[in-house]
Order: structure tokens, then sequence, then C-alpha cells
């Protein structure tokens, strides 16, 4: 994709001027995830370990294939088993593979306060920079996806990259590399959108999942990672996909209208005292006139 | 401490003691520690604050254990002073008056006592102001151990936060204003604890007659 420098068009805690804004058209990235071809081999996850260097987490072992119960700071990228039980008493083993993502409208950039800590680059890859980041987690409370995930010993955050190192070299993430069914694709976003739909349609004229979607939530500008899933209208029983995820709407109120106020109030309230003690003066000394000049009320 | 205990030779009388001076600037330090940082996460503008006091990582590391000692001080504030902060008639006569208390007429307030009515509200509101800090900031402090179930807890956390800090703020900066620039001998007496007896017949005229009304010989 991206074979330029990644430049930044969104950046976290930034006073002034964004980098990169508006400097160059590049084509959004994508990653699309066909959940209706995934076989769980979680060759997705060792790939992602083995590129990013990661260590070799604990396993929990709960009588499922999950044995990880979520990503960790340190393990990004997890395949989530869910048994659902349809309607008609058949059951329906759903894969899908969780991680970062790359909102257009990222909750985590939103609420991050350390400059340059969270940036988006004009391919639309949200990244953290954790030489910047300082550790306060608000990226946490901003994500509506549970996903930025803090490392407790240096208190800094991690994510997935979308292995931007090998996006900016003109390659595709190591999962997608990894993937043996083809269930994983990267490519622009307008590409993968156009190839989602159509699997989509695939999947409702020639099988029975008359629901079967694309996941492009547009809470939050649309995702840099899409899902096609059998039942586009319970995205919650792939393991808690949000129906509809927004920037929670505090969040949007304290880094909006509040922060508004809260400035106005702020240097109004010290020039109203300031013209307050130019108008009025101090307070007469005990042994002085309460009323020196004869004012009256 | 007996009223009449409260006066000291040459025309003064005490009206801190060590003890609530040192509270008080206890809680006055945290407070402007956790004011700059807070600040400084508050908008990137003011990002800077942060660099120059340690580092902004530093600076997140040490803002919850000021909080925790602003919290201890303003906790000793309420055990000290919460029974004489109770709101009276007179306050009530001294909020309808607060014009004139704004407009340096205080020959038309209302006698306030040891505190007006102004400052009980600056208290209080410190006070409330504090609990809701301490309880958003202790999800705000550890947000990745606050399960998912009750990310609630977090995003009501994001909001109460400032907003409290805020109205402190506003507390903040009357108080400044009142304490070293409006009322003459106000600074001095939380440094050095005592007032003129003439500051206190004047401003605190309740409090005057308390201390009076238990010394035989009030001097002057």
């Amino acid at each position: 994709m991206s074979q330029e420098i990644l430049r930044i068009q969104k950046i976290s805690g930034h006073a002034g001027s964004v980098p990169g804004e508006d400097t160059q058209r590049q084509y959004t990235v994508c990653k699309l995830i066909d959940t209706t071809t995934c076989i769980g081999c979680k060759a997705c996850e060792v790939a992602c370990m083995e590129w990013n260097d990661l260590p070799f987490g604990e396993t929990v072992f709960g009588n499922t294939y999950q044995t990880m119960p979520e990503t960790r700071w340190n393990y990004w990228n997890l395949i989530l088993f869910n048994e659902h039980e349809r309607e008609d008493g058949t059951l329906m083993w759903l894969m899908r593979k969780n991680q970062c993502m790359h909102c257009a409208e990222p909750g985590c950039l939103a609420a991050c306060p350390a400059d340059g800590a969270i940036v988006q680059y004009t391919n639309g890859i949200v990244d953290f920079q954790q030489a910047n980041c300082i550790g306060c987690g608000y990226c946490i409370t901003g994500c509506p996806f549970d996903i930025p995930k803090m490392n407790p010993k240096t208190n800094r955050v991690f994510k997935c990259t979308l292995c931007t190192d090998r996006v900016s070299e003109g390659l595709e993430p190591a999962c997608i590399k990894s993937c043996p069914t083809g269930c994983l694709h990267f490519g622009s976003k307008v590409d993968m959108l156009d190839l989602a739909g159509k699997r989509a349609k695939q999947l409702r004229e020639h099988s029975n999942f008359q629901n079967a979607g694309v996941y492009d939530p547009q809470g939050v500008g649309g995702t840099g990672v899409i899902y096609v899933l059998h039942d586009a209208t319970k995205p919650e029983i792939y393991g808690g996909l949000p129906r509809d995820p927004h920037v929670p709407w505090t969040v949007k109120l304290w880094k909006g209208p509040l922060k508004w106020l809260g400035n106005v109030a702020m240097v109004g309230g010290l020039i109203g005292l300031f013209v307050h003690y130019l108008r009025f003066g101090p307070k007469a000394r005990e042994d002085e006139d309460i009323n020196p000049r004869g004012e009256k009320s | 401490m007996s009223p009449s205990e409260l006066i000291i030779p040459h025309g003064h009388v005490l009206r801190y003691t060590l003890k609530e001076r040192l509270t008080h600037w206890v809680a006055a330090g945290a407070y402007i520690y956790l004011l700059a940082t807070g600040l400084a996460f508050w908008s990137p503008w003011l990002f800077w604050v942060a660099v120059i006091l340690g580092g902004a990582p530093v600076s997140r590391m040490l803002h919850p254990w000021a909080g925790l000692i602003f919290f201890a001080a303003v906790w000793n504030m309420y055990v000290m002073w919460a029974p004489q902060m109770r709101h009276t008639d007179v306050d009530r006569a001294w909020w309808k008056a607060v014009r004139y208390y704004s407009t340096n007429q205080d020959d038309k307030m209302p006698p306030a006592g040891r505190y007006n009515a102004g400052q009980k509200f600056l208290f209080w509101g410190f006070f409330w102001s504090t609990v809701a800090l301490l309880a958003s900031g202790v999800v705000l402090w550890f947000p990745e151990h606050i399960p998912w179930n009750l990310r609630f807890l977090r995003y009501i956390s994001v909001v109460a936060h400032p907003a409290a800090a805020l109205f402190t703020i506003g507390l903040f900066l009357i108080h400044i204003y009142m304490g070293v620039f409006a009322e003459r001998g106000a600074f001095g007496s939380v440094i050095r604890g005592d007032v003129s007896i003439a500051f206190a017949k004047r401003y605190h005229p309740g409090w005057y007659d308390e201390i009076v009304g238990g010394s035989s010989t009030p001097r002057k």
C-alpha cells in the first residue's frame, strides 16, 4: 500500500497544526476479516507475535479453544471463540479475530492528553507512540472496543499497530500473510468494502445466512478493520462486538463543551477579578473608614 | 481553647492556630501542584507545565498521590471546622446583602461570626468537590483495573473529575483574590496566625463579641 513516509493526519494532545494534515493523498488502508471462512487456527496470532517480537503469554485452560481470555499489552491479536445456539436449535461455532479496529474517529486519540502519544496516519492507521505516552490510561476509557492495554511495569499502553512498519514498506500486515484460508484480506478501504459487500451478497443469496452483512460501524466514522458476519444484525454474538460503537458521550462532553466552558470560565474569572480590583480595590483597612469616598448605594 | 485565650498582646487576637495554618498550607501546596499538573492534562496548550514539572509521566505518577495528601488535609479541615461552618440565620442575611460585601460596603453587612457565609460556602464547596475528586480520581488512577462491565464508572469519572476541578478553580480564584488582594490582613493571619482586634471587630463582629465577651479585660 503506502510506500511513502507515513504522515500524520490526527495527533493527540497537540497544540497547533497537525504535521501531515492535507499534505498528501493516500489510500485509506483496511483489513477485511471474513468470519465465515475463519477456521480458528490462530496462525494470525502466531504471526503477530513473531513479527512484533511479542513474548509467549501464559494460557488458561477452560475446556474451550479460548486459551487466552482477552488481548494483552503484549498480545494484540486474539481469536474469540463463541458457541452460539441459533433459533432452530443448531449450533454455530463463531470465530472472530479481535484486535484494534483502527477507527476513522478514534476514541483513544480523542481522550489522550499527551502530545503525540496517539497518531493517525494519512493512510488511516491509528498508532500509539509509547515514547510520548504518559500512562494515564484515558485511551482505555475512550476506546469502545476495549483494546488498549497497559503494561503494568512501564505504565505504557500498547495495541495492534496494523503492522505500520510492514505497511509503510508496501507489505501486508503479518496476520494477513499467515492466514491459510484467505479469510483475511488487506487493501484500500474502498476495495475491501467492495469485496466484503460481494461476499455478504454471496452469503445471502447462496447460503441460508439471510442476515449476512458487513460490519463497518459508522458511529466511529467507519473502521480500518471490517468484518463479514453471518448475521450482521447480531454482532454481539461474536464475543461482544458492539452493535453501534461510539466514543463514549462523556468523553465527547469532556473534550468538547466542558473544555470550552471551562476555559471561558477560567479566563473570564481571572479577568473579572482583575476588573473588580480596578473598580473597587481592596477592602478598607480596619483603622480606615469603610467608605472613604462617601459612595452611596 | 476558650475565647479569652485567643487574645494576645499588642491588640492582636489569634485567628488560626498552628495546626490550622499547617493544614491550610499542606492543602495549598498540594492543591497548587494538582492544579498545575491537572491543567497540563486538561489542555494541550498547557501541556508544557507538566514538562517543566519533571515530565508528563512524572506528573501523571505524582498527581494522584498529591491528591491523597490534599484529601487528607481537607478531611482534617472538616474535622477541625465543620461545626463552625454550619449555616445560620446570620448567613442567610449575609447572602441577601452580598452585593454590599462585593462592593466593599462592609458597614452594611450583618455581623459575621468567625467565618462569614462566603467563607462557609468556600469550605463546603471545596469539601464536597474534594470528595468527588477523590472518588473519580481513584477510578482514573487505575482505569485498566476497572472491569469492562463497570466501564460506566470511567465514563462518569472523566467528566466528573474535570467538572469538580473547574468548580474548585472558581472557588480557588475567589479565595486567592479575597485572601491576598481584597482583604488586607487576611494573608498575614494564615501565615502568623493573628489579626488585629480591630480587624476582628470589623469583619467578624460575631466572633469578636465571643472573644471579648469571654474576656474581662480586652486589650487594645
